[in-house]
């Protein structure tokens, strides 16, 4: 094992560790989510959904959700100083990024491996949308690592790093959910599960990933000096 | 140091706005369609793209500071992507009014050039509040040109975005490569689009000019151990 993998392999045991034993943003992140579904049924007057109601209700409260993990991510880091730690010590920084990274695709993961059968259960009359939304979800859970792990690193050293994480993150985000919510829209249609433009919706998410993913890697250096 | 140059550049702005009103007044044909109202696109147009360019000309001198390690790329990132700002509220401004005119509506939501320049400026005026936050002004710096290369990457991004979620296809009035202009409103709205990218230009050096100034003069004041008059902006960064 190269020093940059065992140090990527270090870093995301660590974080997951850590957030298995103190659960302070996977249990939120999954009630929020929870909530805003009850308060949508509420808000919309709807006890089902479907098409771009349906895709719409589910990626906000994702998003939403995610930021609440995204704010987390580096807190502990900066509290308790694990960012000197990992200044001090002889490895790639960009392993840093990309171990953060892939704590919050874990964790978004585990947030909509409970978040979307629920959403489900509540709001759609079947499952059968369920399979192909998997794809959609997976690209755009990288999109939000990718972006999120970037933004909220360098907001958390701020003053107010609460308010400018989401501030500069949901912008940022437009593009992804455009195109998210683009694919899961005829996936949630009314008759059963369509694919129109479902190959190009997946084209951008994978395009978006990969530059944020490409750009997060070379910028990431950068935050880390001092 | 940035002031030179200043003085033939402004001439020349000047200059060339005069010429573009001009033309936009004079010798453009009126639209057949839409009539005097039309004539906003040559101040329209050459606004939204000159902020555009500048949104990516700040990311290339972010990229600059990074490479470099030099703050006045800093300062020349900020500045670029400040008058873009500003320039973006007179776009969104003029489209507006057009819009109003033209399709009888101040917002329209399916057309996909409007919605990814609102999206592109929402990103751009985040700028702001992420960098008054950051404290350490090195860090600032620093943090600020990240922000400023993420950000340029995310315009071209968003625009095919946006793009491809219009599921009508309208029929565009200034197709790629403004195939359907007549050569007379051509000329007129190149010529108008190098003045405004003449005004943008000017704007940007004067601005540095006036913080590089600015900046002498606090180091000045500080040499004489003399207390500031003004307390100056704690967002922008010094020019030296």
């Amino acid at each position: 094992m190269t020093p940059s993998r065992a140090a990527f392999a270090a870093i995301l045991a660590k974080d997951l560790r850590a957030e298995l034993r103190s659960l302070q943003s996977l249990p939120a992140m999954g009630l929020f989510a929870v909530t805003t579904f009850v308060i949508f049924r509420f808000g919309l007057d709807r006890t089902s959904l479907s098409g771009s109601l349906a895709s719409g209700v589910l990626w906000a409260t994702l998003l939403f959700a995610a930021l609440l993990g995204v704010n987390r991510l580096w807190v502990a880091e900066r509290e308790e100083g694990g960012f000197d730690a990992i200044r001090l010590a002889p490895i790639d920084r960009s392993a840093l990024f990309a171990a953060k990274a892939a704590a919050l695709l874990a964790y978004l993961l585990a947030l909509e491996l409970v978040v979307v059968p629920v959403f489900a259960l509540f709001f759609l009359g079947s499952a059968a949308a369920l399979g192909p939304l998997v794809a959609v979800l997976l690209l755009a859970n990288l999109g939000i690592a990718a972006t999120g792990t970037l933004v909220s690193s360098m907001a958390v050293h701020s003053r107010a790093r609460d308010l400018l994480g989401p501030l500069v993150l949901l912008p940022l985000v437009v593009p992804l959910m455009i195109a998210a919510t683009g694919a899961s829209e005829p996936l949630l249609a009314a008759g059963g599960p369509g694919y129109h433009r479902f190959g190009t919706w997946l084209a951008v998410l994978s395009l978006y990933d990969l530059v944020f993913l490409l750009l997060g890697w070379a910028v990431f250096d950068f935050l880390l000096e001092d | 140091m940035y002031g030179k140059g200043l003085k033939p550049l402004s001439v020349a702005t000047v200059v060339a706005i005069l010429a573009a009103f001009s033309l936009v007044f004079f010798y453009a044909p009126l639209d057949a369609d839409q009539g005097f109202i039309q004539k906003i696109f040559y101040l329209h147009v050459p606004l939204s793209i000159t902020a555009l360019a500048g949104f990516v000309i700040g990311g290339i001198f972010a990229v600059l500071h990074l490479r470099s390690g030099e703050r006045r790329w800093d300062a020349w990132s900020y500045v670029s992507i400040h008058m873009s700002v500003i320039f973006g509220v007179a776009v969104l401004i003029t489209g507006s009014i057009w819009a109003k005119a033209s399709w009888g509506h101040w917002w329209v939501w399916d057309e996909p050039t409007l919605v990814s320049f609102l999206i592109v400026f929402l990103m751009y005026a985040t700028y702001y509040p992420f960098r008054y936050a950051i404290e350490d002004p090195e860090r600032q710096a620093r943090y600020s040109s990240v922000f400023a290369i993420t950000a340029g990457a995310f315009v071209p991004l968003n625009f095919i975005a946006v793009r491809m979620a219009q599921s009508l296809v309208h029929p565009r009035v200034f197709a790629t490569a403004n195939g359907g202009l007549p050569g007379s409103m051509m000329f007129t709205f190149l010529v108008c689009l190098v003045a405004v990218g003449l005004l943008w230009v000017t704007l940007v050096k004067l601005e540095l000019t006036a913080k590089s100034a600015s900046g002498q003069l606090k180091r000045l004041r500080r040499a004489l151990d003399a207390p500031a008059a003004g307390g100056g902006s704690r967002i922008a960064p010094e020019v030296s």
